[in-house]
């Protein structure tokens, strides 16, 4: 478990140095998960330390997102000013959002296969 | 010092009410098999909000705890290269495909809040802030300074967005007659970012790793876009 810990906050650390160092807008995190990608992908293969203990913790990553959700109380007011048209707009958007992406990747994958197919 | 004093000034209380809340939460989504409506996040935040009312605890009080829990969000984020990396071969067959969805699943998340924006006449620091409600939090705040919205508020949008798609997700996919994991996946990382992300993860793995890269890449993109379809859109 301590070298799970070691691994995830080790790339956590670098990417935040640097996106700091490069001004990127992205956050460390992200950055972190895609290096830590591609040094797996360099590698061939999962350390053990992070291939045992890592598909425990995703099942429970919703936990980590409720202290955000709670957040909502303090921005009540801002909220409130728009009872009706703020939340039937995010509805909109993000189901929308969603369809959109969905339909472009359904048509995608069927153009890569009948790319491959002939 | 009271009792009552100690309880709502000690970070032990908003780790614990935390824990307890997702276990209560976790408990329901098994009672109700997993339904959409009885999502984690939704409800553990809304049992924690309840209690919080009743003890007299603001948010801050709250946080004194909580954000040990909120902490780990960076380590979990990095670790979803795990699953990603597990998924190579898919990505490698299907990696066009899912770049070209993700391009213009950005560029959706945008105009889409915008436009339904502007529909209800909703004013400009409004419509500035909904812009880049589809990415994970600090990005998103990010990009509402840059683009003159107000950045708290974008934080909020960003919560309920991500709750909205982590509900509608399964549902939608379902009613679109499509069966592919890495387009539940997918669409769910780029409409609904990282509570998305979480949610499918209870569904299948390979949903989740996908929705883990989805999420990483529409942050990027989004930064990069928004500001330039924000020009277009409200000249």
């Amino acid at each position: 478990m301590i070298e799970t810990f070691i691994w995830l906050l080790a790339y956590q650390f670098i990417g935040e140095v640097i996106a700091r160092s490069l001004g990127w807008p992205v956050p460390g995190a992200v950055l972190g998960m895609l290096l830590l990608f591609l040094t797996l992908c360099a590698r061939r293969g999962v350390p053990a330390a992070l291939r045992d203990n890592i598909p425990r913790l995703m099942t429970h990553m919703s936990l980590l997102f409720i202290p955000a959700g709670v957040g909502i109380l303090a921005f009540w007011p801002m909220l409130s000013a728009h009872p009706l048209s703020l939340p039937l707009v995010l509805v909109v958007a993000t189901l929308s959002t969603f369809i959109i992406t969905a339909l472009v990747l359904q048509l995608g994958l069927w153009w890569q296969a009948r790319g491959k197919a002939r | 010092m009271s009792v009552l004093a100690w309880v709502q000034g000690s970070p032990l209380t908003g780790l614990l009410l935390t824990l307890a809340a997702y276990r209560a939460a976790l408990a329901l989504s098994r009672r109700y098999h997993g339904h959409p409506l009885a999502n984690t996040v939704l409800m553990g935040a809304v049992l924690v909000i309840a209690v919080l009312l009743l003890l007299g605890m603001d948010f801050q009080q709250y946080m004194k705890g909580a954000s040990f829990i909120q902490f780990l969000l960076g380590p979990v984020t990095v670790a979803l290269a795990i699953p990603l990396y597990n998924n190579l071969g898919r990505l490698r067959k299907s990696g066009f495909a899912i770049l070209l969805a993700i391009v213009a699943g950005s560029v959706a998340g945008v105009v889409t809040a915008v436009c339904s924006g502007l529909l209800f006449d909703m004013p400009r620091s409004m419509l500035l802030s909904l812009a880049p409600r589809s990415v994970t939090t600090p990005i998103a705040m990010g990009v509402a300074e840059v683009l003159g919205g107000i950045p708290a508020l974008s934080a909020t949008f960003v919560i309920v967005t991500g709750i909205i798609g982590a509900i509608f997700a399964k549902p939608l996919v379902r009613l679109m007659g499509m069966h592919d994991d890495v387009v539940l996946g997918v669409a769910t990382g780029v409409a609904a970012h990282g509570i998305g992300t979480a949610r499918v993860f209870q569904l299948s793995e390979t949903a989740g790793a996908f929705a883990g890269l989805a999420m990483g890449l529409t942050g990027l993109f989004t930064a990069i876009l928004a500001p330039i379809l924000v020009h277009y859109l409200l000249l």
